[in-house]
């Protein structure tokens, strides 16, 4: 009973003190003040199990996330079908009646449209890629392509939102925010869960900060959303007339003068303050360092391309991602807008393609090279997938693809993942045939990777157990290594 | 590396853990010590709850054994699993099946079922259902849904103490709990912990000094009154409740396009400063089209419903999101005004509280008949407000509407609600999905709150207003009171702010919340004076010194025996740094405005689509005006104010956490805003003829409140020496540090000794003292 009470509240103060002291600061004796807390009743806090439930598999995430709904029949699931039937109106048996977007409801015809680009067998599996993903092609046999994601959502708002959270609409907790919460940091200079963006030159969607949101969680969990400007981080960087050593000084003092509060008040939150600016005097040294690409080498930029040394580019993103999960961060989550091809698919996704193919597979890549693959699980996919059917006007070299919600294609590479092909579609690349992969079953999956149970993992509010998968998910047996 | 650090960390903690367990272990024993008389309220129903009700409570679909254990009478029936068992017999728990259950050490038998994911029950946990059913098993109606009683007032050990009716039932608590009221605050603690409360400002040094002079008896009420009949009181109250309205001035979701809600804002501000009762103040937002002759500010008034967010994104099915704006509806008013979680029973009958999915869309219903469409045209077509749209003219800004701060004299436009010819039928959504009609229901209240009799209540939003605040609902002035409960003290006496459900915590002091809901209602619902009530009361005005007795015995201050002290909420943290500056413009109202921003943060998240799709920074007096103006796009909501927990107002909500992060600190360390106001502080300072002792001192008066003691003197006139030195040196560059924000710099004046100071009031700035009221 008594060890039981010990790894209960051991547990519980981990979980409360790095929710509360967010970014993980070093002091014990404050940790301790904290404990009391801990038993403070039945709160909607006390929930927490063993973390992790089981020994991981990947220690770190990359997501690096499609934004707009790449087209998986011009880059991953081959049909030569659709060329057959280039122009044919798809076929009512095929279609079922499934709901269409405003966009494509009121086209009187859904005439097929095949891939324009070619395809290719690649690698052990025979994975099929097309001609647009050569540095794809490359590294075919580190990947798990699963072929077979739906989701319900069938917008980019809500879909998006679905991938990030768990649920189409509200503000719940994003995945980085619960394995923040979960997990914690494994670097207290750097917050665990870290976003980064880039837009293509194809049509856009917004991204919005409540896809990183820490919902009901403690704000402490919330994605740090970086920018591309000189301060990765909002106001890390002193001003101009500020240098290391003067902020030191200033601090010195500032820490003296919090003192003397604490003298008068014996707040224990003051002394967390005292901390919590020593920890920013930290970050501003250890941000810096994490996020100049300058002293890496020529074989480094290289592989991720050019593009790696101008700010807010994919490429420049893919390189921070691996050198932020190097340094510890826990979740790192990259957005690249413009996938949203409505019309002119094939001169879009070219562009788009260009700008992520080479820095994608160049992160595999590097990662493997370090020997971080094994414990890093990387995402790569979009919100949803592209309709077989044209949207608008079909002509010999020129399409528009709506969204597809019911298959579309993702992959997934590093710890505990098996490379590979997983699931197939019909031959009209609109149904699933085999093996689907609901959104819930893609985050079971992924939290299982990292060593817990999604459906231990859990927060309550306002009444309720919340988890990442809601009330469903089932962990993907056939990607696991 | 790292991993060895890691785990010497965590080995020490391990150790400093132990040593607590070790100490404190008499402590944990009390733990198990339970109450002689058992309450079902408020110490079996907590377990069954959380334990047991998601097989064995309201909703049908999830019922396991057809036992239900938040109702006598299937609890007292024979089980219909185990033959010739009973779950609960009433007096006996020894013959009782659920005893059996709870301490079964064989997997098959015991509940909580392993597959349920629930922990088994604690010892304590047991100990008090036995104790229970020996004591006649004896069910109550939930706590929050019987009617409030004012209760005499306890008898207090300490009669002096209590300067109103609060301090009885506090004290009465307190000394229950072994627990001591600290001594009365420090009047210029006092001072500035009434003035952030009620105006979300500083009091000024010449409040300061007036206050410290006035030794009359009645010198503290006076400030309370003088503070209450502030234009800032609105500003102040109002800023809670547009967390829960979900004020925002974008539509969010994909492009995130301007629209032009802000009249509500100056709306509310209004409300709050007139005194607008409570109940008014209700009927209004959810109903004020419905009145008779209604006014147009009744019908801006019920904005609070069309604050939700609205889809500008091509190609949606409008049907879908017409019904998530109900839906958003239906959640803002029950988690706003009646604390209960609803959306549980959007898809399934509600778990824990007697709430099916029936009653929740009797109560959507109402929300359901409105003239809205889900979708009017993509950003391209974009307009400032979404039907039903309520112009607001000039000439009736300038007469009847002066409440609004509107710039031009141009139209302005605001979602609002209005009411469909022909009532849109409701049908029971199955699974919650927009196009899974079932049975069709009609308009109906929370029955378990209070039953909507439809000779009393017309079956529209009127009768729900109606029904919401007639003083047999025994909910809503409890949560209008829990709310202003939290604003004042940081937590409400029921800790779930939200949820007043069996899931939610039970108030710490549930007569007083009693007394005071009653009270309320019984003046006609006076929010001015409830709010001059609590900070009155003795318990609002002592000491917040934390001392070794509460941290042993009481560490979250349940029991209030000392004030809270609380970080400011973000919006008052900008505003004081502004206050105390004299950059502040203390204009009320008016379009939202957007000061100082890193650049990129819009630009870099956008569709490139909308009005908002760049950061156009405002100029001149706009850059100054109070947290509460700074304009909210959805999607990427101020992020100054976010790291300070700010709510992105994406959705309804009454609590906001208050974390200690150092993201905090570079934003008092490096925003142009606070290195702006440090400046002209700071130079304002150097104007007059004093001494720079006198003038350090002055600024740590100005920002903190109180006077400077020796050893701060100390430390920040041994700053300002150095840092005056190394300007004068030019090892440090004065002007590069004094060259920050719009305003311009006063070069008259010595620039080593205006940089100098400016970074002693910038130290002032990142006082923890500097941010929390204590």
């Amino acid at each position: 009973m008594e060890k039981e009470l010990l790894e209960h509240g051991l547990n519980m103060n981990r979980r409360k003190f790095l929710s509360r002291m967010s970014l993980g600061l070093g002091g014990i004796a404050l940790g301790s003040l904290m404990i009391p807390e801990l038993f403070s009743g039945n709160g909607e806090e006390m929930i927490m199990a063993g973390l992790p439930h089981f020994a991981p598999k990947a220690k770190r995430v990359i997501y690096l996330f499609q934004n707009g709904a790449p087209s998986q029949l011009d880059l991953f699931d081959y049909k030569p079908k659709l060329r057959e039937m280039q122009g044919q109106d798809l076929p009512a048996s095929i279609r079922m009646g499934q709901r269409l977007t405003g966009m494509t409801s009121n086209q009187k015809t859904f005439p097929l449209a095949g891939s324009k680009f070619a395809f290719q067998q690649y690698g052990a599996h025979g994975m099929w890629l097309s001609e647009l993903l050569p540095h794809t092609a490359k590294i075919a046999d580190d990947l798990c392509f699963i072929r077979t994601m739906y989701t319900e959502a069938i917008n980019h708002d809500p879909a998006l939102t679905f991938f990030q959270t768990g649920a189409q609409v509200g503000n719940r907790p994003s995945m980085g925010a619960w394995l923040s919460y979960g997990l914690g940091s494994e670097n207290k200079n750097l917050p665990a869960f870290c976003v980064l963006l880039s837009k293509g030159k194809g049509n856009s969607q917004g991204v919005y900060s409540k896809l990183w949101t820490n919902g009901f969680l403690d704000s402490v969990h919330q994605g740090v959303q970086f920018s591309n400007g000189e301060n990765p981080v909002l106001y890390l960087n002193n001003p101009d007339a500020i240098d290391k050593a003067d902020r030191r000084r200033m601090l010195d003092r500032l820490a003296s003068l919090n003192e003397e509060s604490f003298q008068t008040f014996g707040d224990p939150e003051i002394k967390a303050k005292i901390q919590q600016y020593e920890m920013a005097y930290r970050m501003q040294t250890a941000i810096p360092e994490v996020t100049d690409v300058s002293k890496e080498p020529e074989g480094i930029i290289k592989l991720y391309g050019p593009d790696c040394l101008v700010p807010g580019t994919y490429a420049a993103n893919c390189l921070l991602a691996r050198k932020l999960s190097e340094s510890g961060v826990r979740f790192v989550q990259l957005y690249h807008q413009g996938w949203d091809a409505h019309d002119n698919l094939p001169s879009q996704i070219v562009g788009q393609c260009i700008d992520t193919d080479q820095a994608s597979a160049a992160l595999i890549t590097d990662l493997k090279q370090r020997g971080l693959l094994d414990e890093t699980l990387v995402i790569w996919g979009g919100e949803f997938g592209r309709t077989n059917f044209c949207q608008g006007v079909l002509t010999p070299d020129n399409y528009g693809r709506d969204h597809h919600p019911r298959c579309f294609t993702i992959w997934m590479a590093g710890g505990g993942i098996k490379p590979g092909v997983y699931g197939e579609t019909d031959e009209f690349g609109y149904n699933i045939a085999s093996n689907p992969v609901h959104v819930h079953d893609f985050h079971a999956t992924a939290l299982h990777l990292m060593g817990l149970d999604h459906e231990k993992l859990v927060y309550k509010h306002l009444g309720r157990r919340y988890r990442l998968t809601d009330v469903s998910g089932k962990i993907v047996q056939g990607i696991l290594g | 590396m790292p991993k060895i650090k890691f785990l010497a960390f965590f080995a020490a903690f391990f150790i400093a853990f132990s040593l607590w367990i070790a100490c404190s272990k008499s402590k944990n024993s009390e733990h198990t010590d339970i109450p002689d008389k058992i309450s079902y309220n408020f110490h079996v129903r907590p377990i069954l709850s959380d334990k047991c009700f998601t097989c064995h409570g309201p909703d049908k679909n999830k019922l396991k054994a057809g036992l239900r254990l938040d109702q006598a009478e299937s609890a007292y029936a024979a089980c219909q699993e185990t033959k010739g068992a009973y779950t609960i017999v009433p007096g006996k728990p020894e013959s009782s099946e659920l005893m059996k259950r709870v301490t079964s050490q064989n997997v098959d038998y015991l509940m909580p079922a392993p597959e349920s994911h629930l922990d088994r029950l604690t010892e304590r946990e047991v100990k008090i259902l036995e104790r229970w059913i020996k004591q006649g098993a004896v069910y109550e109606k939930h706590w929050a849904l019987l009617s409030p009683l004012k209760s005499e007032l306890p008898k207090v050990k300490d009669p002096q103490w209590p300067k109103n009716e609060i301090d009885y039932f506090v004290l009465a608590k307190m000394t229950e709990k072994g627990l001591e009221p600290n001594i009365e605050a420090q009047k210029e603690h006092l001072l500035k912990r009434v003035s952030i409360d009620l105006t979300g400002l500083l009091p000024t040094e010449a409040e300061i000094d007036d206050f410290m002079a006035d030794n009359s008896e009645h010198a503290y009420e006076k400030v309370v009154q003088r503070l209450l009949n502030t234009p800032q009181y609105g500003e102040k109250m109002s800023l809670y409740w547009l967390d829960i309205a979900r004020f925002s001035d974008s539509y969010g979701y994909q492009d995130d396009n301007i629209r032009s809600q802000w009249p509500y804002r100056d709306w509310v501000i209004h409300a709050f400063n007139d005194n607008m009762p409570y109940d008014q103040f209700v009927t209004w937002q959810l109903a004020g089209d419905l009145l008779p002759n209604a006014s147009k500010e009744q019908i801006l008034a019920t904005a609070f419903l069309r604050n939700h967010k609205y889809t500008e994104e091509g190609g949606v099915i409008p049907e879908e999101y017409r019904v998530e704006y109900a839906l958003d509806k239906v959640k803002t008013y029950a988690k706003g005004m009646l604390a209960l979680s609803v959306e549980c029973a959007q898809c399934h009958d509600h778990k824990y509280d007697p709430i099916s999915q029936k009653d929740y869309y009797q109560l959507f219903s109402f929300f359901n008949t409105s003239k809205e469409v889900g979708f009017e045209g993509d950003v391209s077509a974009s307009k400032p407000a979404k039907t039903p749209v309520l112009t607001l003219t000039d000439p009736e800004v300038k007469s009847i509407l002066r409440f609004i701060n509107k710039r031009d004299t141009s139209p302005v436009m605001v979602s609002v609600m209005g009411e469909l010819d022909t009532p849109r039928i409701t049908y029971i959504l199955n699974r919650g999905a927009y196009d899974k009609h079932g049975e069709v229901v009609k308009p109906a209240a929370l029955s378990a709150v209070l039953p909507f009799d439809t000779t009393r209540f017309q079956r529209n939003r009127l009768g729900l207003a109606q029904w919401t605040v007639t003083k047999e609902n025994p909910i809503t002035a409890r949560v209008f009171v829990n709310q202003m409960w939290q604003e004042f003290f940081g937590t409400g006496l029921v800790k779930t702010t939200g949820d007043f459900g069996m899931q939610g915590n039970l108030p710490s002091h549930p007569e007083l919340l009693d007394w005071l809901a009653v009270d309320l209602m019984e003046h006609n619902w006076d929010i001015k004076r409830l709010v001059k009530q609590i900070v009155m009361s003795a318990t609002y005005r002592q000491s917040s010194e934390i001392k070794e007795q509460h941290l042993s015995m009481d560490p979250d201050n349940v029991y209030l025996s000392r004030s809270s002290r609380m970080r400011l909420k973000a919006e008052f943290i900008r505003d004081i740094v502004l206050e105390t500056s004299q950059l502040l413009v203390k204009e009320i109202g008016g379009p939202s405005v957007k000061p100082y921003q890193p650049k990129g943060l819009w630009e870099g998240a956008t569709s490139g689509r909308g009005l908002l799709k760049t950061y156009e920074q405002d100029n001149d007096s706009a850059l100054y005006r109070r947290g509460m103006y700074t304009f909210i796009k959805l999607t990427q909501p101020p992020p100054s104010m976010v790291v300070f927990d700010a709510s992105n107002r994406d959705q309804c909500q009454v609590k906001r956490s208050r974390t200690n992060t150092p993201l905090q600190a570079f934003i008092m360390m490096n925003d142009p805003t606070v290195l702006e106001a440090s400046r002209v502080l700071a130079q304002h300072l150097l104007l007059d003829q004093k001494t720079i002792e006198e003038k350090i001192a002055q600024a740590f008066r100005i920002i903190i409140c109180r006077k400077v003691s020796t050893k701060e003197m100390a430390i920040l006139t041994g700053y300002y020496s150095e840092q005056l030195q190394l300007f004068r040196e030019k090892k440090l560059n004065a002007l590069k540090t004094l060259t920050i924000g719009d305003s311009p710099i006063n070069k008259t004046l010595n620039l080593d000794e205006s940089a100098a100071l400016m970074k002693v009031v910038n130290t002032i700035y990142n006082m923890e003292e500097a941010i929390t009221r204590s």
